[in-house]
């Protein structure tokens, strides 16, 4: 890795100071960055930390994996007629809980309804809940937790407090309570409810990164030029603290898939008839011992989804960060 | 120190103008300390500065030395006015920044620029150097003749970089050229002065050098003052007109440059000189002396009464703990040659005849010639 180091810089020293620059200096310091491995000439497009973390990420066996995968996913929910011809809403009780048949790969469920339909269709409630409420909480917490860091003094211990408040309320039996007096049968409630109940952990994070950001000699540079909060913030401290932000958001849209499916489970989530792997699961766990597949496959779509967030959240926070390996 | 003491201007040798850019009396900054359960309150305070006096004349290079801690940065950072002072008052050009508000501050901010020991944390990683350079002229809406990037290739060109790296990021650069675009960026606005904190301390030594020639050129060239901070000695000496001792918050001596190096007065500058490493043969080592301080810089928080020095002085007497002494112009002195001591040293750094160890236990393992001198 530091050997790699000095080409690009060998070809700068060579340039303007006739080489007679010491490279030994940096190579203690490397920054949060890794060296390009083919030895970028100075040529090449500079290298920021996202072009260095992607460089990373097309290497990593993990990004690839959970990557398609997630590509599947966002595609069938948003195609799911692609890849089926039914309608996850057409049963038949007469096949309730028959098994595989040609044409219906996954079997069919306690109401007769193909497993393998509900299946794809439940994908787009799991990504729609997902990617939305990860949406909300980013920006909500993002945006609180970084004034908080940025300004300090009062307005961080107000906000503080009020994250601790948040963070005390159970999850479930939040969910439970709240969700119950909702009658809307959309995935809105739903979403509001994570980012209500998410946005505290963002928080926490955003003011944690934007305070070591603050620190900074560069920020002082540009406070001593005279120039505003808000464009420290946005031009300064927000692009060098927004890595952990989305490294955590990336895991918590896993997570938050997660919760989905446990409150359509609990009944509080989303209701038949509308199609989610949670009210599934819920559905066909009566029947285990008589039509397992009904559970199975929703469960292993739910399973699968939510570690390929985690996985690639956990592959983007490597190439972010390499200190944390 | 007395409140009413001013520093006039330097007269030395380089002929700089006499008229003060910067006029700092009583600058004082007192960091609170907060504690206590459940409410807490103000327990004390680290006294980082302390009723400093200094004075930054047109064009004039002012060094600012002191071991770690003694409140050098935290001065040059009142002066920039990244912090707000506890007391006293900053004058810039007549005009009294001292609580100005942003705004108030904009004109100024052009004026006076600073320049940052680390150049790895000083350059935003994120954006290009081009970026970096053209900042200041954004934040202050000025559009030079030509462009503004065509202002940034001159800069670059000026501070010794290729003008062709415009483009590129600080983590492309090493050490040394890193902190000449700190010096370009410095530079954007045409500053009348620079506060350079500790400027070449994070730099290899080989390149120490190069970056000083750059920073003199610049501030001969161009005019500029500087607020010179440094813990290195050779360095200050080399490029400062008039020298500031700092020690715990406090300015002990200042004078013009050679009469802080040839003729010290104050213990603590004795102390501060003989501690510079030199090269010199074997026969010429049995004259150097030395002065060895104990222990550790006493607390901010709650600094020695009198005297600040007086805990690791090997001639403090009892006067030295109940009075403090004035920073003044004190017999056998040059003039503007002012030192805080009831008692000072000989003006000369002749050769003693023994050294001076201030540590009991020091002298008892040197004795036993456990510890090798020098």
């Amino acid at each position: 890795m530091s050997d790699r180091h000095h080409e690009p810089q060998a070809a700068v020293a060579g340039t303007s100071m006739g080489g007679a620059m010491d490279l030994g200096v940096d190579e203690a310091e490397t920054l949060e960055k890794k060296p390009g491995p083919d030895g970028a000439g100075p040529e090449d497009r500079p290298r920021s930390l996202w072009s260095d973390a992607w460089r990373d990420l097309r290497r990593n066996p993990v990004f690839i994996v959970s990557a398609l995968v997630i590509l599947f996913l966002v595609f069938i929910s948003l195609w799911p007629s692609a890849i089926t011809s039914g309608s996850p809403l057409k049963c038949d009780l007469a096949k309730a809980q028959e098994g595989s048949q040609p044409g219906h790969p996954f079997g069919f469920d306690g109401q007769g309804c193909d497993v393998y339909t509900r299946t794809v269709y439940g994908a787009r409630t799991s990504v729609a809940v997902g990617v939305l409420a990860t949406l909300g909480v980013a920006v909500l917490g993002s945006v609180l937790g970084a004034l908080a860091g940025f300004f300090g003094g009062t307005s961080d211990a107000v906000l503080s407090r009020i994250t601790d408040v948040f963070f005390a309320i159970p999850v479930v039996l939040g969910g439970l309570v709240l969700l119950s007096v909702i009658t809307s049968n959309t995935v809105w409630p739903v979403i509001g409810f994570i980012v209500l109940l998410g946005w505290p952990q963002i928080s926490r994070i955003a003011r944690g990164a934007v305070i070591t950001a603050k620190q900074n000699d560069y920020v002082q540079a540009a406070r001593a030029l005279g120039a505003s909060n808000s464009r420290l913030l946005l031009r300064h401290i927000a692009p060098n603290a927004v890595a952990p932000v989305i490294v955590v958001a990336t895991i918590a849209l896993g997570t938050y898939i997660a919760l989905e499916a446990t409150l359509s489970y609990l009944g509080v989530g989303l209701k038949p008839p509308s199609v989610s792997w949670g009210i599934d699961i819920s559905a066909a766990s009566p029947y285990i011992r008589n039509a397992p597949h009904a559970l199975l496959w929703p469960s292993g779509a739910l399973a699968v989804t939510v570690l390929a967030f985690i996985m690639l959240g956990d592959a983007v926070r490597d190439a972010l960060d390499p200190k944390l390996r | 120190m007395s409140d009413n003491l001013t520093l006039p201007a330097q007269q030395g040798s380089t002929g700089a103008s006499t008229e003060a850019l910067l006029k700092v009396e009583g600058l004082t900054k007192h960091f609170p300390i907060y504690g206590g359960f459940p409410i807490k309150r103000k327990v004390g305070a680290v006294q980082a500065v302390d009723n400093v006096d200094l004075t930054v004349g047109v064009g004039e290079s002012v060094g600012l030395v002191g071991e770690s801690g003694c409140g050098k940065s935290t001065t040059g950072r009142l002066i920039t006015r990244l912090l707000e002072p506890t007391g006293g008052k900053i004058e810039y050009a007549g005009q009294d920044i001292t609580h100005a508000k942003r705004k108030q501050l904009a004109p100024v901010r052009s004026e006076i620029q600073m320049i940052f020991q680390d150049p790895y944390s000083s350059l935003n990683p994120r954006q290009t150097v081009g970026t970096i350079i053209k900042s200041p002229m954004e934040v202050n809406g000025i559009n030079p003749a030509g462009g503004r990037e065509k202002r940034v290739r001159e800069l670059l060109e000026l501070v010794g970089l290729n003008p062709e790296h415009y483009n590129r990021f600080p983590h492309e650069f090493s050490g040394g050229q890193r902190q000449r675009i700190g010096v370009a960026r410095a530079l954007a606005l045409n500053p009348k002065l620079i506060v350079a904190d500790e400027p070449v301390s994070a730099l290899d030594v080989s390149i120490q050098a190069q970056v000083v020639n750059l920073l003199q050129k610049v501030q001969e060239e161009m005019g500029i003052a500087f607020l010179f901070i440094a813990h290195d000695l050779a360095v200050v000496r080399h490029f400062s007109q008039r020298v500031a001792v700092m020690y715990l918050g406090k300015v002990v001596e200042v004078g013009d440059r050679d009469s802080i190096y040839n003729r010290p007065r104050h213990p603590y500058t004795h102390a501060l000189l003989s501690a510079v490493p030199e090269v010199a043969m074997d026969d010429e080592t049995e004259n150097r002396e030395r002065i060895r301080l104990a222990g550790d810089v006493p607390s901010p928080i709650s600094p020695p009464s009198g005297c600040r020095f007086r805990t690791r002085c090997w001639k403090a007497q009892d006067k030295c703990a109940t009075e403090e002494p004035p920073l003044v112009q004190i017999s056998g002195n040059r003039e503007n040659h002012l030192t805080a001591c009831h008692f000072p040293e000989e003006p000369s750094i002749e050769a003693r005849s023994e050294d001076v160890v201030m540590d009991p236990a020091l002298k008892a393992l040197e004795k036993d010639g456990d510890v090798p001198k020098g």
